[in-house]
Parts: structure tokens; sequence; C-alpha cells
């Protein structure tokens, strides 16, 4: 494409399920499912850090799997299901890994937070987590800058259980 | 960043896919798991002007173990595939390789076809593929050839495709009886991409032995790269550990990796000796016969 490279869209129709209510939306089909979800629908609780897949800040859960946010294309979720971390709190209760990572200090300037929780909500529903090395295999997908993993490694554990991280 | 713009297509039959990758050709992508081409749209390193999005295709992610090998479909997760416990089973090196393939949340989008056909020099699959002597299935509306891994990898991110066709299929072929592979690699950080890695597949009998043995290395040159000559030494030896010190030597001294931000040539050289230590003394060990 030439220096004036012209700004021309290419729209989609768009319909899934976002947290439990149904979304449908026309899109350009260049906008990410981060974007959509932050700019589109206003949940602002996934931030994007690298928007190359290597920060793990965006992650979400789509149709039950733990995905970056910024490496999919809104109009490839037609038909999906999509979890934020919005979704986590439920009648302003935190979830118990939400609540863990209150009172183990996991977390500090929280930019890196709801990739974290996403991350560890889509893991805890098919593995425990009962030591140190599987916490930390657990964690590795992500990054945090400030806090450091001290703390999610005892919020993990804390509730690594193998009951349910919901309340 | 954002990608540029690009016009994007969601096709339902492979013949659809084909008929927009020959009226496209160069100006068009396949969208697989993305997990690799995303990025270089975000980074516009990549701007193709079309997007042919093949998850809509029915049929194209099945994962078959038959007698006569396992056959991977174009969508077909990496993750399914790392979790498959016939894979585990019989394919250990596929699984080892996977688990160090970036991070759950990438491998549960990105396809196994998808990174071998991405060609990234330092990525696992393109030396896993190598080292089985896989086969890989090209489809375009000019018909269907099946490409021997061999011959499959140009140069780094360069394969043998044809603009117009498609990676349908990968096929492992059978292993023999008693046949056992790993991949040993070193990263910076655990996901990263590696500095070196080696995927070596064997055959070592009940007296210690090896009968057979291939193994292909990632991240030393442009393409992955079978290491014929170490892999001779080690045929009909016990694998002792004087002969993988001879061999680590070999490796060093037969390979011409790249020096980088990463790491020097030197290192490279160094790093990858040590994987194909670690990894020949890993199936020695796993085969019963102990040398300590």
């Amino acid at each position: 494409m030439t220096e004036q490279e012209q700004i021309t869209t290419d729209l989609h129709p768009l319909h899934l399920t976002v947290n439990g209510k149904d979304v449908d939306s026309v899109l350009d089909s260049r906008i990410s499912l981060a974007d959509f979800l932050r700019h589109e629908l206003r949940l602002t609780g996934t931030h994007l850090g690298c928007e190359q897949g290597s920060c793990g800040a965006c992650t979400v859960i789509v149709d039950g799997v733990a995905v970056r946010s910024c490496l999919m294309f809104a109009v490839q979720l037609n038909g999906s299901t999509v979890e934020t971390v919005e979704s986590l709190c439920v009648d302003g209760q935190l979830s118990r890994l939400q609540q863990a990572f209150h009172e183990e200090h996991a977390l500090q300037c929280g930019f890196c937070t709801s990739g974290f929780l996403m991350s560890l909500t889509a893991h805890l529903r098919e593995h425990q987590v009962t030591n140190d090395q599987e916490a930390r295999e657990a964690l590795s997908g992500n990054i945090c800058r400030c806090t450091g993993y001290a703390g999610m490694v005892k919020a993990l554990l804390a509730v690594g259980d193998g009951e349910s991280t919901t309340q | 960043m954002k990608p540029r713009y690009f016009e994007y297509h969601q096709p339902t039959s492979i013949d659809d896919v084909l008929e927009l990758l020959s009226e496209y050709g160069d100006e068009a992508k396949i969208l697989a798991g993305g997990q690799s081409l995303i990025p270089m749209l975000n980074f516009r390193i990549a701007s193709p002007a079309h997007l042919i999005d093949i998850n809509g295709v029915a049929g194209l992610d099945q994962l078959n173990l038959t007698p006569e090998g396992v056959q991977i479909g174009a969508t077909a997760r990496q993750r399914t595939v790392e979790n498959a416990p016939e894979i585990a089973l019989s394919y250990p090196l596929v699984r080892r390789a996977l688990v160090q393939v970036a991070h759950p949340q990438i491998r549960n989008r990105g396809t196994f076809c998808g990174s071998v056909a991405h060609a990234d020099a330092s990525a696992e699959l393109p030396s896993v593929v190598l080292a089985l002597g896989a086969q890989i299935i090209a489809r375009s509306s000019r018909g269907e050839r099946t490409i021997p891994a061999k011959d499959f990898f140009e140069f780094h991110l360069v394969t043998a495709l044809s603009a117009d066709e498609l990676v349908v299929e990968i096929q492992l072929p059978p292993l023999a009886a008693g046949s056992n592979g790993t991949y040993v690699e070193i990263a910076r950080r655990a996901g990263d991409f590696a500095l070196a890695g080696v995927a070596a597949q064997a055959v070592i009998d009940e007296g210690g032995t090896v009968q057979s043995l291939r193994m292909a290395c990632s991240g030393v040159g442009p393409v992955p790269q079978l290491l014929e000559e170490a892999a001779q030494l080690a045929i009909g030896s016990d694998l002792s550990d004087e002969l993988l010190l001879e061999i680590d030597n070999i490796v060093r001294t037969t390979i011409d990796p790249p020096d980088d931000v990463h790491a020097s040539a030197n290192y490279r050289r160094v790093v990858t000796g040590t994987v194909v230590r670690r990894a020949l003394k890993q199936l020695r060990d796993e085969s019963g016969s102990n040398h300590d």
C-alpha cells in the first residue's frame, strides 16, 4: 500500500455472548477482540499491553479456554462465548481467586491483574494447584512488572484445592 | 499497533478457500490460529490485502490416529494435539515439544499445521516434523501434492508452498515398536523462542544399542537442520557418556548458527551441542539401560 493509505472499512455482522449477555454488532474486520471489548462494550477491565501475545494482560476466556484477546479479531467470534474479568465478581462479591489475590497482596498497580485472573480462572477449572512448581507454571503465560509473583503463588495455592473458584 | 486494513473472508468449504487463494494468491494470507500471523499484522511486518479465515471449514480440525500414522488437520489446535492421550503415548516427541511452544493461552488457539507453515527458524514444530519424517499435504485448485518435511523448509518464514496452496493436513508416519523421542531446548525464559532446540527420535534396543536415530535442530540457521553426522556416530553405539561428549563436539563443529542480539554464534554452538547431549542422555536413560 502507498503512503496515502486509504482508510477503509470491511464490515461484518457479529453475534456473540459476553459475560452471559447476547451482543449484536457490525464490526470492522481489523478490530481485535480486546479493542472490541474495551471500546465497543466498554468492558475496560481487559487490558492491552504488548499487542503481540507476549504479556498476557489481555487474556480472556473464549469458549471455555484462555486466549489472548489481542491475537483474535472480533469478527472471528461469531457464535462464541466470551468471559472477561468483569464476570468474576458477582453481586459485589469477589471470586475466591480475587479474594485470595486481595489477601495475599498479589497485585500492586493492577495492570496485569485481569489477565492473570482470567488465565488462572481457566486453569483452576481443569487443574488443582498444590505446590509451588505447579503454581509458577500456571502463572508463566502472563507477565507482571511490579509486584512480582510471590503473592500470586500464595494466592493460587490458597485456592488451588480443586474447589470452585466462584465465591 | 493495529493491523492495516484487510478484507476478511470466512469460507466454509475447502473448495471456497482454494478458490479465494487462486484468486488472490500473494495478496492473501491464511488465518488459522493466528498466533504468529496476527502479531506480524499488528507490527505491520505483514499487511496482506486479504485474510482467509479457515476456522469455519468443517472437518479441518481432525486429529486421526491410525495404524498408518497420524493425520493432523489444518485447524487442529496445538493444545488438542498436546492433550491427546494417544499422542502422549505413541509420539512423546510431539507432546514434549508442544509443551515448550509458547504458553497454554497461545496453544489454545495456535495450530500444529500453522506453526509448520509459518516456518519460523527457531520454532519447535518444524524440527519435530523433520525429525519424524512427516509429510505436508498441500492443496490448491490445481490439485493436491505431498511434500516431505525435508523439502518443505526453504528459509526463515519461507516454505515450498505456492501462493495458492493450503496446508490441509500433516501426516506423521507410524513409528517402529520401541521408538522413543524427546525435544530439548534452551530458552532465556520458559515459553520464549529457543536459542537452540533439538528434536530426537530413536529406537534403542533392549541391550541399549541405538538401532536408529534422527535428530533435527532449531534456531541454528534459516531452516531446521538434520544432524546426520552426529546421528551416524550414535547409531550402533550404547550412548556412553564419553560418546555423548564426542557427539556434542561434532554438533558444535557441523552447525553454523547466526550471531544475533539474543546469543553469539559461538554460544549457540555450545548450547546446541548441550541440548543434543541432554536429549540423547534422556533417551538412553529412558530405554532402561543405565550407564552410570
